[in-house]
C-alpha cells in the first residue's frame, strides 16, 4: 500500500498570526514538504493544478520536475491534473517529459476541477466538463499508446499524423487516476478503463465515498479488468496530530475555524464526526485510517493533506515526521495482514512494464 | 390500503409562530380531505420546522453536504406524496431559511411533486409575494403548485376587521385542490436522488 501527502498549493494566512506567505516561500514550502516525504518513508508526493489566486501550482510539471531532481524514490502526482481545461496534448507531452526526468517516478490524477470562471479563461464551458473529460482522456490515451494519430474531436483542432513526443518511457505511459467527489460518470470512465480511481474523502460523509467506489468496483469487474475487489482504489485523508488528543484540537481548531473551504460553518467536533477528519493522537489517525477500508474494501493509496489553511511550514513538517515515525508503519503492517490474496498494490512503472513485457512475451510464444 | 405521506415545511422563526399555526390549519385540512371516502387510506403528516435546522442550513450552504438531522428532512421531502411549504414574508419574498432550504434541496427531488404554498405576514399587503416570489421558485423546481396559495395576515387569525372566515375558505379551498392532485397524481413515493447509471458506451458518443 502507498502513502503519501497531496497539497492544494493554496496560499492563506496563518490565522493565529495573520500573516500570509509569499508566494515564493509557498513554493518553496511544497518542494520542502516533498523532500521531507521522501526522508520519513513516505511513498507519494501530489500538487494540484490551479489557476487563480490564492493558489500557486499552476504548472504541475515544473514543481514535479524540480522535485524529481531532488529525490530518489519519491513517487511524483497530481491532486488533479486538469483534463477538461488543458490540451490533452500538452498533457500528453508535460508527462511523458516528466516520467523520463523522474526515471518512471510518475503517475497522475485526472479531474474536471470546480472553478467556474477556469473553463472560459481556457476558452471552455463548464457545461461540458464531462464531455470535455472523456473526449479529451480518449484522445490522451492514444497520444500515449499510438506513435502517428490522427484524430478529430468536438472540442480541439484535429491532427494529422501527430506523434507526441517524447515518447512514454520505455513505452509505458504513466498510470492514471480519475478523482471525483460525487460524479458517477467519472467513477464509470475509470472501470471502463481499468483506470484508478480516487476519492476526495475530506470534505464529505464517508457514504459519499462508499457509493461511488462501490459503483466503481462493481463497474470495473463488468468490464473484465479484474474482480471487484481487485480494482485501483485511492482515498484523500485529512488529519492534524499531537502526541496528546487535546492539544492537536486547541492548535487545529483556529486554522480549522478560518479554513477556507468549511471555515465559519459547522464545529471542529461536528465536521470530525460528519467527514473523514481526524484531529487527535497518532493512535487516534491509525484508528480512523484502519476503518477506511470497513466501507471502501482493501484499497491501495492513501493520501494526506497536512498544508492547507495557514498551517506553517513547520507544523506540516512536524505532520510528517508524526506520520513517518508513528503513522505509517503500523498501518503498513496492519493494512498487508487485512489483505486478503489476489488485492493487488497500485501499479508503478516497474509493475506496468514487466506486465506488459510478460504480455509481449506471450505474443512471441504464439508466433 | 394507501398510505399518504405529507411532508409540511414551515419556515416561522418565533415560537410558537403564526405560520407554524397555519401549516398546521393546512395539513388539518389535507388530512380529512385525503380521507373523505376513502376509509382504507392513512394519512402521516411530518413536520419540518426550519428554525431547528437553520444553524445545519448554514453549514450545508458552506460544505456542500447536510449535516444528520437536516438530510433526514430533505429525505423525508424526497419521499413525500405532498408538500406543504410555508414561510413567513421577509421583505418582499420568503424568508432566507426557507429559500436556504429549497437552495440545498437536490434540484430533481420535487419534479412532479404535489406542493401547496402558503405564507404569513404582518398585514394583508404582502399577500401577493406567494404569487410573485414563491409560486416561481418551485415552478423552476418543476413542481405541481396548487392554484390556490393560502395567505393569512395577523387580522385573519382573528380579531375586529379581520377575515377569518375568509382564511377558513381559503384553507379548505386549497386543501381540496391539493388533496385532488396528490390522489390523481398518485406518484410513486422515494425518488433516487443519485440518479441513473450512464454506461460509458453512451459518455463515448457525446
Amino acid at each position: 500500500m502507498q502513502f503519501g501527502i497531496f497539497t492544494v498549493g493554496d496560499v492563506t494566512p496563518d490565522p493565529t498570526v495573520g500573516l500570509a506567505p509569499s508566494e515564493f516561500d509557498r513554493i518553496q514550502a511544497m518542494v520542502t514538504l516533498a523532500r521531507k516525504a521522501e526522508e520519513v518513508g513516505l511513498d507519494v508526493f501530489a500538487t494540484g493544478e490551479h489557476h487563480n489566486p490564492p493558489f500557486v501550482p499552476s504548472s504541475p510539471t515544473t514543481l514535479l520536475g524540480f522535485i524529481a531532481a531532488q529525490t530518489s524514490r519519491l513517487l511524483l502526482s497530481t491532486s488533479t491534473t486538469l483534463i477538461t481545461t488543458n490540451d490533452p496534448v500538452k498533457i500528453a507531452e508535460d508527462y511523458a517529459m516528466l516520467q523520463h526526468l523522474a526515471g518512471g517516478r510518475v503517475d497522475l490524477m485526472l479531474g474536471r476541477g470546480n472553478t467556474g470562471p477556469v473553463y472560459p479563461w481556457f476558452g471552455q464551458d463548464i457545461r461540458n466538463g464531462i464531455a470535455l473529460t472523456v473526449e479529451n482522456y480518449a484522445l490522451l490515451r492514444r497520444l500515449w499508446r499510438e506513435d502517428v494519430v490522427d484524430w478529430e474531436g468536438k472540442f480541439r483542432t484535429p491532427l494529422q499524423g501527430f506523434t507526441s513526443t517524447p515518447r512514454p518511457l520505455d513505452g509505458v505511459p504513466p498510470f492514471v487516476w480519475h478523482g471525483s467527489i460525487r460524479s458517477r460518470e467519472i467513477a464509470e470512465l475509470a472501470a471502463y478503463y481499468g483506470d484508478g480511481f480516487f476519492a476526495n474523502h475530506i470534505f464529505w460523509p464517508k457514504e459519499h465515498t462508499e457509493r461511488m467506489v462501490g459503483l466503481y468496483r462493481q463497474r470495473f469487474e463488468h468490464y473484465g479488468h479484474g474482480r471487484a475487489d481487485q480494482a485501483i482504489v485511492g482515498l484523500g485523508g485529512q488529519v492534524f496530530m499531537r502526541k496528546n488528543s487535546q492539544d492537536a484540537i486547541a492548535e487545529y481548531r483556529p486554522y480549522f475555524d478560518n479554513a477556507p473551504v468549511y471555515g465559519h460553518g459547522p464545529s471542529l467536533e461536528d465536521f470530525m464526526a460528519q467527514t473523514p477528519l481526524t484531529v487527535g493522537s497518532p493512535q487516534q489517525v491509525i484508528d480512523r485510517t484502519l476503518s477506511f477500508r470497513e466501507y471502501v474494501g482493501d484499497y491501495q493509496r492513501q493520501m494526506f493533506l497536512v498544508d492547507h489553511a495557514g498551517l506553517p511550514l513547520k507544523t506540516a513538517l512536524e505532520q510528517l515526521d508524526l506520520l513517518g515515525e508513528e503513522v505509517v508503519p503500523v498501518l503498513r503492517k496492519e493494512f498487508a495482514a487485512l489483505r486478503p490474496a489476489g488485492v493487488p498494490e497500485a501499479p508503478t512503472h516497474q509493475s506496468l512494464k514487466a506486465a506488459r513485457d510478460a504480455e509481449l512475451g506471450k505474443e512471441l510464444v504464439s508466433r | 390500503m394507501t398510505t399518504r405521506t405529507i411532508v409540511v415545511v414551515s419556515a416561522g422563526l418565533s415560537v410558537p409562530s403564526s405560520t407554524r399555526v397555519l401549516a398546521d390549519q393546512l395539513a388539518d385540512a389535507t388530512r380529512r380531505r385525503l380521507l373523505e371516502g376513502s376509509p382504507d387510506t392513512t394519512v402521516e403528516i411530518r413536520h419540518v420546522g426550519l428554525r431547528e435546522l437553520a444553524h445545519a442550513l448554514v453549514d450545508n450552504l458552506l460544505t456542500g453536504f447536510p449535516a444528520p438531522a437536516l438530510k433526514q428532512a430533505l429525505d423525508e421531502v424526497a419521499q413525500a406524496d405532498g408538500v406543504i411549504a410555508v414561510t413567513p414574508i421577509f421583505t418582499a419574498s420568503y424568508n432566507a431559511l426557507f429559500k436556504a432550504f429549497f437552495d440545498v434541496l437536490d434540484r430533481e427531488t420535487l419534479v412532479g411533486m404535489p406542493v401547496l404554498i402558503a405564507a404569513t405576514g404582518g398585514t394583508e399587503r404582502h399577500s401577493l409575494a406567494l404569487e410573485h416570489a414563491i409560486r416561481p421558485l418551485f415552478g423552476y423546481l418543476r413542481a405541481h403548485v396548487v392554484p390556490t396559495a393560502v395567505y393569512a395576515a395577523s387580522s385573519d387569525f382573528g380579531g375586529r376587521g379581520g377575515d377569518s372566515a375568509g382564511l377558513a375558505e381559503r384553507i379548505e379551498r386549497a386543501a381540496d385542490e391539493f388533496a385532488t392532485l396528490i390522489t390523481s397524481l398518485d406518484r410513486p413515493g422515494g425518488a433516487d436522488t443519485d440518479g441513473d447509471l450512464i454506461p460509458f458506451e453512451r459518455l463515448l458518443a457525446g
